[in-house]
């Protein structure tokens, strides 16, 4: 027997369709959602979990949580951030190209309790991370306080969404182009100065943000938790890229996170882990501002 | 051991020289170091074997490869029917005859090594191997009747590869899972390409699926699916071999600063990532000037010969004991010694130090001396108090070991694991506390060699085989 033909014959049906992306839409300049066929994951997938993928051949592996699910459609939602090479080939793909490699889902779950009245944070592309907790948490019967900001308007996403699914949804803008004017933790802060009873917060955004809201509930000792984006190849506990520093000892975000308690959270150590590849990252696509000053 | 062998009829010839890429220039490439014999120095080697009757260089093999048979094809120049003789005990013969550590195993047996140099029986299978892959005549067994029951593998290592092999011959729909997005687990992701060019792997991956072995890759068992979940959708019996995979490090002050490595992560990037090839390909890696390793084994080998190849200007290897003990093949110390590593013996890491930035710039060592032997044997190595210095450095790799992954355990209940987390199992079938689930490699050992994770692949197809035909 010779030939390439042969592997055709073993071909897998379900690679046909797999990593399919079905929908994409722009969610704002630099903001995109998109669609995925994948069921496996689909069916398994609980919220706080991620995929790694993998766009091509030469691709980098880079995670990214999973928004949504429809077990039933056997699609994943992912939303990113247009911020190195791999997210800007993926803005460009189109409803019917295929990502070549996506594993999933990784990652232990939120901890979905009722836990009373609780406050979800999300800061920029983080809106979209934060989303399907705040769906878990309020089917579990919290009350839910959602605050969600951006640097201005035009990067906003979500709002609507959101705002079906919170009690109160508060908007911030770092420019106040629209809603509050200033940071999220401006409004946390605001509402812990009122007294408001608050039973614990859940804060995803870039690394300065989840700082200082872990640090406007720490005198009050307000469980904070946050959702860590470590730089990652593996996700499964192979390598060690991922690791943090939790409580002063080591931990893999992979498969000890990607959630933490805030407070324990040293956030200069993961600051200045995620700048590691900045230089390269640049020249690999120049254009492009990195997430290196933290978003 | 001792046999009555024929008297030496043929002339003396010396063990044959591998042939290898100029370490200068070497030093620069990623391409590999060893060139393989010719035709005629294969040849040459082959007619060196005395062919035992009883030969106990087989005794030394973990697969039982028919050792004098290949060889003896090889003086007759029948390559391809050599690589068809290795193929029948050991599916993976182009990477063993690279990587194996022959001189501890059939060429430590061999009658010849007992008075002169044993024969150069790996790089005979090597050429042996490569003739038929480069000649295009890899042939395919004929199909066996299928019959109706399914096998899952986890874990497309060596382990896996070898029982998926076995088990398709056998007439099982055998389906591997594998976690990362390519199959050959250490081969693929571990040993870097100077040593085991990727495409020899991928060729032997191919020859699996030509087999009829399904793939799927991209697919973590406990998080994709369960184990439970598998034998829910009528696989009949689970193999895992998921490997010793998960790094360990040292927890000394300063481990996590910027650039500091585990071995598993450094040569993750470059070799299943490409970094080296980089920005062609999207993953970075540091491409430092000084780099230390810390660690003795064949892992800390092949991380500072990758420094190097990525540009180092001083590559060192950072170990606590000698030189002796060190635990790498002599043939990879000797390779790195002449590429320009360096040697830190008897010396310890204490402490990163690191700038404001959080990158790494120095290593604080402490000087060690030997002194009783410990739990594995070894003098244990004792700190000099009072002996510590500062090394400058900007990258650093951590290659002191590897444990097993917990997530296979985790989410298989009933699945026994020792203190240390390795799959416990009844015996050498592989079988492990619960019924038709076996295991073997590192899994089961801790961190071996290729041969023995397929060896432990073979005997845990065997014992499948065995319960399958039973039920
Ligand atoms: C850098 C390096 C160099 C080495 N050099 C040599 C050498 O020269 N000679 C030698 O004989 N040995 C060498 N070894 C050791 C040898 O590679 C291992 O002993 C051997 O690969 C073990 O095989 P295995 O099949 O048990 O596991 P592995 O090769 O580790 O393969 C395990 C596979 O399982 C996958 N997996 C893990 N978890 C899951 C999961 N939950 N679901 C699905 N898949 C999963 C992994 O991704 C991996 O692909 C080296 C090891 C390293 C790291
Ligand atoms: S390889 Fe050595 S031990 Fe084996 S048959 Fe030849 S001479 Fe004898
Ligand atoms: S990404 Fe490799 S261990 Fe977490």
């Amino acid at each position: 027997m010779e030939g390439a033909v042969d592997s055709l014959f073993f071909y897998d049906y379900r690679r046909e369709t797999l990593n399919k992306i079905i929908e994409k839409k722009d969610l704002s300049e630099k903001v995109v959602r998109m669609v995925l066929e994948a069921p496996l994951i689909a069916q398994k997938r609980k919220a706080g979990q991620f995929i790694i993928l993998k766009v091509d051949e030469k691709g980098e592996r880079i995670p990214l949580t999973i928004v949504d699910s429809d077990a039933q459609a056997g699609t994943i939602t992912i939303i990113f951030q247009v911020v190195g090479k791999t997210t800007a080939v993926m803005a460009k793909m189109k409803a019917g190209d295929t990502i070549q490699d996506v594993q999933g889902p990784l990652g232990n779950p939120t901890e979905i309790k009722n836990y009373g009245r609780v406050v979800c944070i999300g800061g920029g592309v983080g809106v979209g991370v934060v989303y399907p907790l705040t769906a878990a948490l309020k089917k579990a019967g919290n009350e839910v306080i959602s605050i969600i900001g951006s640097r201005t308007k035009d990067l906003l996403i979500l709002e609507k969404e959101m705002g079906a699914i919170s009690d109160r949804l508060i908007v911030a803008t770092d420019d106040g182009s629209y809603g509050f004017h200033g940071f999220v933790s401006q409004v946390l802060q605001e509402m812990i100065d009122k007294g408001e009873k608050i039973d614990r917060v859940f804060a995803i955004g870039p690394v300065p943000m989840m700082k200082v809201i872990s640090d406007v509930t720490r005198p009050q000792g307000i469980k904070t938790i946050v959702s860590l984006n470590s730089i990652m190849v593996d996700a499964t506990g192979m390598c060690g890229a991922c690791r943090v520093s939790v409580a002063g000892k080591t931990k893999f975000t992979c498969v000890d996170g990607p959630e933490f308690d805030g407070h324990e959270v040293d956030f200069k150590l993961l600051a200045d882990r995620l700048k590691m590849y900045c230089d390269q990252e640049r020249q690999a696509y120049e254009q492009h501002k990195c997430g290196c000053d933290g978003n | 051991m001792e046999t009555k062998e024929p008297k030496e009829k043929k002339e003396k010839v010396p063990r044959q020289k591998m042939p290898e890429q100029d370490p200068q220039k070497r030093v620069r490439n990623f391409e590999e170091v060893p060139l393989g014999f010719s035709e005629q120095t294969a040849m040459l080697e082959a007619q060196r074997c005395i062919q035992c009757k009883k030969p106990s260089c087989v005794g030394g093999c973990p697969v039982d490869v028919k050792i004098p048979q290949f060889i003896k094809q090889i003086v007759e120049g029948n390559f391809i029917e050599a690589g068809k003789t290795l193929k029948e005990t050991n599916s993976l013969p182009a990477v063993c005859g690279r990587v194996c550590p022959q001189e501890d195993q059939c060429e430590k047996a061999c009658i010849l090594g007992k008075k002169g140099e044993p024969v150069a029986i790996g790089r005979l299978e090597r050429f042996a191997a490569d003739y038929e892959r480069s000649t295009g005549k890899v042939t395919v067994p004929p199909k066996v009747k299928a019959n109706s029951k399914k096998i899952a593998i986890v874990g497309a290592g060596p382990a896996g590869l070898t029982i998926a092999g076995d088990l398709v011959k056998l007439g099982y729909d055998v389906t591997i899972f594998e976690a990362l997005h390519k199959a050959g687990g250490v081969l693929i992701y571990g040993i870097p390409e100077f040593r085991l060019p990727k495409a020899v792997v991928e060729a032997e991956v191919e020859y699996l699926r030509k087999l009829g072995v399904k793939i799927e890759t991209n697919f973590v068992i406990g998080r994709t699916k369960t184990i439970d979940e598998l034998f829910a959708e009528g696989y009949d019996a689970v193999f895992i071999g998921v490997g010793a995979g998960a790094p360990v490090f040292m927890n000394i002050p300063g481990e996590n600063l910027s650039s500091i490595y585990s071995a598993n992560e450094y040569l993750t990037r470059s070799n299943l990532m490409k970094a080296y090839l980089f920005p062609e390909y999207d993953t970075p890696i540091v491409r430092g000037k000084r780099v230390a390793v810390i660690g003795g084994g064949n892992v800390a080998m092949d991380s500072v010969r990758t420094a190097l190849r990525l540009g180092a200007e001083k590559a060192m290897i950072i170990y606590r004991r000698t030189d002796v003990e060190m635990p790498a093949r002599k043939e990879e110390v000797h390779h790195a010694q002449e590429e320009g590593v360096e040697f830190l013996m008897l010396t310890n890491p204490v402490e990163y130090i690191g700038n404001a930035a959080g990158w790494v710039t120095g290593v604080k060592c402490i000087k060690m001396e030997l002194g009783g032997p410990d739990a594995s044997g070894r003098k244990s190595p004792i700190p000099i108090k009072g002996s510590e210095f500062v090394i400058d450095v900007d990258t650093v790799v951590v290659a002191v070991g590897t444990m097993a992954n917990p997530i296979v355990p985790a989410t298989t209940p009933g699945l026994a694991t020792s203190k240390r987390g390795y799959i416990i199992t009844k015996d050498e079938s592989g079988l492990t506390s619960r019924e038709g689930i076996y295991a073997g490699g590192d899994i089961v050992t801790g961190s071996a060699t290729v041969i023995l994770a397929m060896g432990a692949g073979r005997k845990a197809a065997n014992a499948i085989h065995d319960y399958l035909s039973k039920k």
